[in-house]
């Protein structure tokens, strides 16, 4: 008796918990269910009083393809892919270096290192952006904004080798000192016993630094100026929804935000679990 | 006081407990800011003073070719036979004399007062008439190259100490009578001993030139006047010393209301969407880990998804959805359940409590992630014992839940508050700081502080503004990453996990 009861209770609770996540669920989906229908919606203009649209098309799709006027979406797009794809590698190798000579290596700086590293991430980041679109103003890199972007994304990579680090600091040092004692160098350690134990930080930190690009606002924004063919999609799909663009071009907005989403997406919940080890700092084993 | 004698203790005492606790490391916190500088300060100069006397020693005991190198670097190693070594020290000194002649010297000295000769119309008492001046001085490149030679200076200074200190060894090595290394041994050893250097010289470099000199420069535009009022190149700007502060921090001013208010603000939304965020999304984890709920993956990747999304995307689409016109008001006004468009964005209450409800659509699905993998290590059996005494789901959750996942995550917790102050994307797109307000300057009543500072930035190129702000942002974040961080394991116990 007190067993079925128990079981009853269960299901009773089990049922209450299914009906409260897919209430939630439902929430949750609402507005990106929204903004993919509305990808598809043939009558235009930025606002409907209704969910599901009257008539569906692709042309949203096929006309930010192809127009040129006034927005070049495919540019934004190939733009992106390349200042992240060159960003990527550089951030990649820089964060590997810098992780793996702080966790690795004892020298003298390497305290203060970490300190200022420390102090510096405590300003806000976008603090000095002036002072860096000033810097290469004088290096007259300006013409070009992707050279810009592409670089400051990179220089700055050193700074987040935190993750990395803790990643580092796991692997046993036994594997390194017997190397040393069979008379390997640093490098042979660095290169043919850290990084091939390390795939799954190399895969975090290569993802990472593809997606930063694809998300950031701040900094294009300030670079690129008035030239619409060298933005990046963040910011060109910003623009679009200025006052004047609005009307004409929420619907294709909508079509760009599903088409960058679904890979961005994808690529975050592939990597959510080294996502989360990184957060908690390592603290926290799934 | 350890953990038993902490539990045996009445209601009352615990709660004094905890406050007495949090009131030491909040003093603790503030205390090693204001002392953290200072004692960096002193480290620094012991460095530097032990770096000269070095330098003493090798003058008081080296050769006549050590001695030499003080002012011609790389001697001692160019004719004790390191020609490459000694080449590339020469080399450094004759670049480095080279920028101060030509360029260097100039802009250290304009640092005094950062340019004096106005760009315009000046009256020539020589002629008698009014004449342009188009090449006056350009406070803002003096400033930027000051800094840039200082930072040259610094980096000169190092590599003549190290020319000096590889003369003098050199001469030990040879007097000695070993062999001197080869310039290839040198490099060998870059792949070694010194592997260290060659990793890190990238990157720092990138870091230095980026990062550091770029915030030196904007630290230091906050002690000037260079807001929209004097702009390069058609004004010059100078040094007011701390007035910027004086007048954000004080009272009276606009600047000083939009400041305190602003504040305010980003305190309360920071607690509420750090909180709120925390609570919430714990509750959801253990929803759905909960034992007997199917598709665990599926509702967890269900709820991934916001903020697997751009933000730029998806809170652009919730500003379009909340909007006045937007289909959820037009929803409710077809439905007959309002009648004039619920004020999401223009009322400033409401338009406060928007922005946090919607940061929960984010905020609750990132702690629900974070948390899961906690939530599955707590025992079992301490469930079940509190089960078997009786013990409600609301006493279990708040007994034995939250103080082992606060435990975990008590770090976790502060990076979230200090990345809810530095919050841009959740208020620059949703609101963009909206609704506007008089009382305030260049800002509205949801922006925060970081917001503020990017609009002084971008749209009224107040800098000195903008700098002091986030120099007041900085004292905020540190003082309070101070008041946990140096007590977390992390920090204190490094090398105890390899």
């Amino acid at each position: 008796m007190a067993v079925k009861s128990y079981k009853a209770s269960q299901r009773a609770s089990d049922t209450a918990v299914y009906i409260l996540l897919t209430v939630l669920g439902i929430v949750w989906i609402l507005p990106l269910l929204w903004i993919i229908l509305t990808s598809f919606r043939a009558e235009t203009g930025s606002y409907t009083n209704y969910f599901w649209p009257k008539g569906y098309t692709l042309n949203n799709y096929a006309n930010l393809l192809t127009q040129t006027e006034p927005f070049r979406f495919t540019k934004w797009f190939a733009n992106t892919l390349l200042v992240s794809v060159i960003s990527c590698a550089g951030s990649t190798f820089f964060v590997l270096c810098t992780a793996f000579v702080l966790s690795r290596l004892r020298f003298r700086m390497r305290k203060p290192i970490m300190n200022i590293i420390l102090v510096l991430g405590m300003f806000p980041g976008f603090m000095s952006m002036i002072a860096v679109y000033y810097i290469l103003k004088g290096l007259n890199l300006l013409s070009s904004p992707l050279v810009c972007l592409t670089l400051v994304y990179i220089a700055g990579a050193g700074l987040s080798y935190y993750i990395a680090k803790g990643f580092f600091d796991t692997i046993p040092r036994a594997l390194d000192e017997s190397a040393y004692l069979d008379g390997a160098t640093k490098a042979q350690i660095f290169f043919k016993i850290t990084l091939p134990l390390s795939k799954p930080i190399i895969v975090y930190t290569v993802l990472t630094s593809f997606i930063a690009p694809w998300v950031d606002y701040i900094f294009p924004s300030i670079i690129c100026g008035s030239d619409y063919d060298s933005y990046t999609v963040a910011l060109g799909m910003f623009r679009m929804l200025e006052r004047e663009f609005i009307g004409t071009f929420y619907t294709q907005f909508a079509a760009g935000a599903v088409i960058v989403s679904i890979p961005i997406a994808s690529l975050f919940i592939s990597m959510q679990k080294y996502y989360v080890e990184g957060v908690t700092g390592g603290a926290v084993k799934g | 006081m350890t953990q038993a004698e902490y539990f045996v203790l009445p209601l009352h005492k615990k709660a004094a407990y905890r406050i007495t606790s949090a009131l030491k490391s909040g003093a603790k916190g503030v205390g090693g800011f204001f002392t953290g500088i200072p004692k960096a300060a002193v480290k620094l100069g012991r460095k530097i003073a032990q770096g000269g006397r070095e330098l003493f020693y090798a003058f008081k005991e080296g050769d006549l070719l050590t001695k030499l190198t003080f002012v011609l670097m790389g001697a001692g190693n160019l004719f004790r036979g390191q020609v490459v070594k000694g080449l590339l020290f020469l080399a450094a000194e004759i670049a480095y004399f080279a920028y101060m002649s030509s360029f260097g010297w100039e802009y250290l000295l304009g640092l005094r007062n950062l340019g004096t000769v106005q760009r315009g119309w000046y009256f020539d008492e020589e002629l008698g008439i009014d004449i342009l001046r188009e090449n006056g001085d350009n406070s803002m490149l003096i400033l930027l190259y000051g800094i840039l030679t200082v930072f040259v200076i610094i980096t000169f200074a190092f590599l003549w100490h190290t020319s000096v200190m590889s003369a003098a060894r050199a001469e030990q090595t040879v007097r000695l009578g070993k062999k001197l290394p080869k310039f290839k041994d040198d490099l060998a050893a870059m792949l070694d001993s010194g592997f260290h250097k060659t990793l890190l010289f990238l990157p720092a470099f990138g870091v230095v030139v980026f990062t550091v000199i770029p915030l030196v420069y904007m630290i230091l535009i906050a002690f000037t006047n260079y807001d929209k009022d004097h702009q390069v190149p058609a004004n010059l700007f100078t040094w007011i010393g701390f007035d910027n502060f004086r007048t954000m921090l004080g009272s009276g001013s606009v600047l000083a209301e939009t400041f305190w208010g602003i504040l305010g603000w980003t305190v309360v939304w920071a607690v509420f969407a750090t909180f709120l965020n925390y609570i919430l999304g714990i509750v959801l984890a253990l929803l759905i880990n909960k034992k007997g709920i199917k598709f665990k993956g599926f509702f967890r990747t269900l709820f991934v998804l916001a903020i697997a999304v751009p933000q730029f995307v998806s809170l652009l689409v919730m500003r379009n959805v909340l909007a006045e016109a937007g289909p959820l008001n037009v929803l409710l006004q077809e439905t007959g359940l309002i009648t004039s468009p619920l004020p999401f964005f223009t009322d400033t209450a409401w338009a406060r409590v928007t922005v946090i409800l919607v940061n929960l659509w984010i905020g609750i699905p990132h702690t629900m992630l974070i948390t899961s993998g906690i939530l599955m290590n707590i025992p079992d059996d301490l469930y079940e014992a509190a089960k078997i005494d009786g013990a409600s789901p609301f006493v279990m959750f708040f007994r034995i839940t939250m103080p082992y996942v606060i435990f975990v995550t008590t770090p976790y917790l502060i990076t979230q508050f200090i990345g809810n102050i530095n919050n841009f994307n959740v208020i620059y797109f949703l609101t963009g700081g909206t609704p506007a307000t008089l009382d305030y300057y260049q800002a509205g009543k949801t922006d925060l502080l970081i917001t503020w500072l990017y609009k002084l930035t971008v749209n009224s190129r107040d800098y000195c503004y903008a700098s002091t702000i986030g120099i007041l942002v900085f004292v905020i974040c540190s003082v309070l990453s101070l008041i946990t961080f140096r007590n977390s394991k992390s920090y204190t116990g490094e090398e105890a996990y390899q």
